[in-house]
Order: C-alpha cells, then structure tokens, then sequence
C-alpha cells in the first residue's frame, strides 16, 4: 500500500515539473536538441578518430560505441531520476531541505521528485541512435543471456550514477562549500567511459574496479557480452550494482542524521 | 609598509576562502587532462604511427586546454548577464552612460583572464612535472612561443565575441539557456575541444576553416607545440584577425538591433 502511495506521489511530482517547463515550450525544445548536440558530437568524434584505425586494443568501433551508448544512457536515466541530489547543495543552501523534513513523507521521495527535469532526455535519443549502430558493428551473439547483460549493464550504470549523485549530496551535509570533486567521478566517467577501461591501462582498471566498481557495469560484463571471454559468470556483474547503491544510500542517512541547517 | 602588508594579508586571506575550491578544481583538471592522454595514448598505439598529430603535440595540446579552459570554454558564459536579461536588472545597465556592447566585451575578458591566470599555474606547473610520455614540453623556439601569446590573445577575443553574439541573441528571446546550450554544445566540437581539429576529415577541415570556430584555441596551442609551420601560422593570424573584426561588427549590428526593441516589464 504505501509503495503504491509513493509511486503514486512521484508521478504526481514529475507530471507537475514536466507541465512546468512545459510552459516554455521554445525553451524545452532547445534545451533537448542543445543536450542532444552535445552527446552527438561525441559520437562523431568517435568516428573521426576510428577513420585512422580499426581497432583500439582489441575493440572495434561497434564495440567502442556499445560502451559509449551504455554509459551515456545510464548517465541520461541517472540525471532524470536523481537530478534532486545533483542540485541538492543548492537545496541545503536554500534552507528547501529543512521544509522537505518538516513533510510527513519520505525524503528520498521528496529530494527526487521536486527536481525531476524532462529535458534531460536529450542525450537519450544520441544514445538509442548509437546503441543500434554498435549492434550492428559488433558481432554480438544474442542469447537470453547477452540480452540480459546488455540490458543489466544499463540499469546497473544507472545505479551507479543515482548512488555517485547520492554520494555527493551526502556531502552537503557536512561540508557546505562546493563539493564539485564528484564530478569527476560522474562527468568523467561520462566523457572517459566511452571506451572499455582497460584501454586506460592497469592502474585504472585497478581503481575502477576497487574504489568506485565502474568495471562491475562496464568492463566485466563488456568481455561477456562481446563474447571474448566464455566465463557467464560476469553477466551478474552488475547486480553488484545494488550492493553499492545501498552503500552510498546509508552514507545518505548517516549525513542526515547529523545535518544541521543553514538556511534561514 | 605595514598597511600594504597589511592589504596583502587581506586579499590572501579572502583568496584562501576559496582554497577548497580551487584544490579541488585542480584535481579534476588533472585527472581529466591525464584520462585524455591515456585514451590518445591507446589511440596512437592502435593507429601505428599514422596519427595527424603526434604524441608529444597531441599531450601539450591536452594540458594546454585544460590549463587555459576558463579562456575559451563558450559554456561557462557570464550568468549574471543572462540573468540580466531575464529579470531585468538591465534597465541599471542601460542607465549608465557608456555602450553595453564595450562594457560587457570588457567585463567578460577582464573575468576570463583574471581566471585563466589563477587556474593555470598549478596545472601548467603539474603538467611540466608529469612522468614522461604524459609530460607537457615546452614550446619549440621563442618565436613561436611570442606567436602562441599573440594568436592566444587573437582566439580569446574571437571566443569573447561569439559569447557577446549569444549574449546579444538573448535579448530575442525569452529563454536565454536554451539558445546557449545549442550554440555552445556546437562550439565546443567545433572549435576542437573535443578533439583536435586534425583529427577531423580533410573534407570536414575544409569547410570548418570557413568558419570562425577553427581559429578559436585550436590555433595557439597547435603553434606553441610546433603542428603548425610558418606558412600557415601567418595565414591563420590573418584569418583571426578577419573574423576578430567581422565578429565584432556583427555584435555591435544585433545590439543595435536589441536595444530598439527592449522592452522591460514591471520595476
């Protein structure tokens, strides 16, 4: 009953958001076809690269656009549901957080339904354009399996994002200057995910494997699902996923626990 | 001499206010700057040697851009100006008795400059201590470093003017973020900051080179690592100054345009 309710409140939110920016309908417009300009041009420059080689450490081209497709879907989902703990610093600043506390409803709910922004799904349609061309590039043999893995490695990455912009609102909580240090492990992740991580060399895989498991979403089941490893194991890599996000989702609650307002 | 102590002392003080800030701004210019030449590094090992550029200019290239990002990154435009236009703070601005075109061009260079110069000496000083491949090299002779400091001045106020033909395009329309996003997304590929310009098609190159956009940072940083030869750099330096005056020109048109048809509501 009272997921029902919570479900139920969140579409409530979101329709209100959406209506709202839908008041500036040239706006809306532009700021979809701004963001799809700028994860396009992405793509393009992939191409421009991969016209003076064929492979890049044992990647094709398909493969390279497989992973940028991934990351940048995951990346556009993460934005759309969890842009509240984005702009949360803004929140706490305002004081918005103290009100949202005095609400009986969750917090959670009320942190990502508030900033829920339609127009954030520019880069989605860059992202379907390219995961259907890596498909075609790439020599995927498709199975329950496969499907299952392509599948888990986006919502997985969607995790990751959601508990990275978690993370980084916890922050807020004890520190109020900007904490734009996350960015590196969301943006750059963005802009440098694009191809598999090994290409980076070792001591990154290390570090994305053990300090944030970007591999578990990425590298891992990438080997799977392209076939150049025969171990099915790694197409559950990314259920790791949930371990993190509930991770990053205590951190969350131990920052609220000790926050103490600066808004007036 | 103890008050001008005492002057320095203060305005370091407030300057270490943004000392988190800043450590952090530079840690993520690092890390990005060095994710970049790992990924040109696996590039350059895939193509064998037939890279438009080579390693060592392609890595100055990188550090450069990063160093030198409040210079010519077109996103991070002045918001306060758009706010400007939004809300209608601009009525102040049209009372004071000098052109909004000059005081804005100004205020945009003194504020991109000021914040280049900040920013770029702890990551210049990182990136010339870097381990070897990933370390930037100093530039090829003095006269080439004398022509990067001239065409770098030329690109930034080829960059200014554009930011001012958006900032003048605002005042058509009521939603100033949406026409921001779209020219500078577009800008920022075009003017190779995303990749170098020489890794575009020749094809491609062509018709770019018609275009203001590749004569933005592409051109400094390529002279100061020695891609660009001599015939060229005095072809490019004449092109930046075209599109310098053509660019300009075209501001000050839509601001006479604009400022016939300002309308501001309420008070």
């Amino acid at each position: 009953m009272k997921i029902k309710e919570t479900i139920k409140l969140y579409v409530k939110y979101a329709s209100v958001c959406t209506q709202s920016v839908m008041q500036y309908k040239l706006s809306f417009l532009l700021m979809i076809i701004g963001r799809f300009i700028m994860a396009f041009s992405e793509l393009i420059a992939i191409q421009f690269l991969f016209s003076g080689f064929s492979q890049i450490k044992d990647y094709t081209y398909g493969d390279v656009l497989l992973c940028f497709s991934i990351i940048q879907m995951s990346f556009t989902f993460a934005e759309l549901f969890g842009n509240g703990f984005k702009a949360f610093s803004g929140t706490v600043k305002k004081g918005e957080f103290d009100r949202m506390m005095l609400r009986p409803c969750s917090l959670l709910l009320q942190v990502m339904g508030t900033r829920f922004e339609i127009g954030r799904t520019g880069p989605l349609l860059t992202a379907l354009i390219t995961l259907a061309l890596g498909i075609r590039h790439s020599q995927i043999t498709w199975s329950i399996l496969t499907v299952w893995t392509l599948a888990a490695m986006i919502i997985g990455g969607t995790f990751l994002f959601i508990g990275l912009f978690m993370l980084g609102a916890s922050f807020c909580f004890f520190s109020i200057e900007d904490t734009s240090l996350i960015n590196v492990l969301t943006y750059g992740a963005k802009t440098h995910g694009k191809y598999p991580i090994d290409i980076y060399g070792k001591g990154i895989l290390r570090f994305c494997t053990y300090v944030i498991p970007y591999t578990l979403i990425q590298y891992y089941p990438l080997q799977f699902l392209l076939g150049k490893t025969r171990s099915w194991y790694l197409a559950f890599c990314p259920l790791g996923m949930i371990v993190f996000l509930l991770v990053c989702y205590f951190i969350w609650q131990f920052g609220v626990k000790h926050y103490q307002s600066c808004g007036s | 001499m103890k008050k001008y102590y005492r002057f320095f002392q203060l305005r370091f003080a407030t300057g270490m206010q943004y000392r988190m800030a800043s450590v952090t701004a530079l840690t993520t210019q690092l890390i990005w700057g060095l994710m970049e030449c790992l990924a040109y590094k696996a590039i350059a090992e895939a193509s064998g040697g037939t890279m438009p550029m080579n390693y060592s200019s392609i890595v100055t290239y990188i550090w450069l851009k990063e160093a030198l990002l409040a210079l010519f990154n077109t996103w991070a435009a002045d918001n306060e100006l758009f706010s400007m236009i939004t809300n209608g703070d601009i009525a102040y601005e049209l009372c004071r008795p000098v052109s909004i075109y000059s005081m804005w061009f100004s205020r945009t260079i003194g504020a991109r400059i000021a914040e280049a110069l900040m920013r770029c000496i702890p990551v210049l000083l990182c990136a010339f201590l870097m381990p070897k491949p990933y370390r930037m090299t100093p530039p090829v002779n003095h006269v080439s470093f004398l022509l990067f400091l001239l065409t770098l001045f030329l690109a930034l106020g080829i960059t200014v003017t554009f930011c001012m033909i958006v900032y003048m395009l605002c005042f058509f329309t009521i939603s100033p973020q949406g026409w921001r996003m779209v020219l500078t997304g577009a800008v920022d590929f075009l003017s190779g900051n995303i990749i170098p310009l020489p890794f575009f098609p020749k094809k491609y190159l062509f018709l770019l080179e018609l275009s203001p956009f590749a004569y933005m940072q592409n051109v400094p940083f390529r002279i100061y690592s020695g891609d660009l030869v001599s015939g060229e750099i005095y072809h490019c330096i004449f092109k930046q100054i075209f599109w310098l005056v053509t660019m300009t020109f075209l501001g000050i048109v839509l601001w006479k345009q604009a400022e016939k048809r300002v309308i501001l509501q309420g008070g």
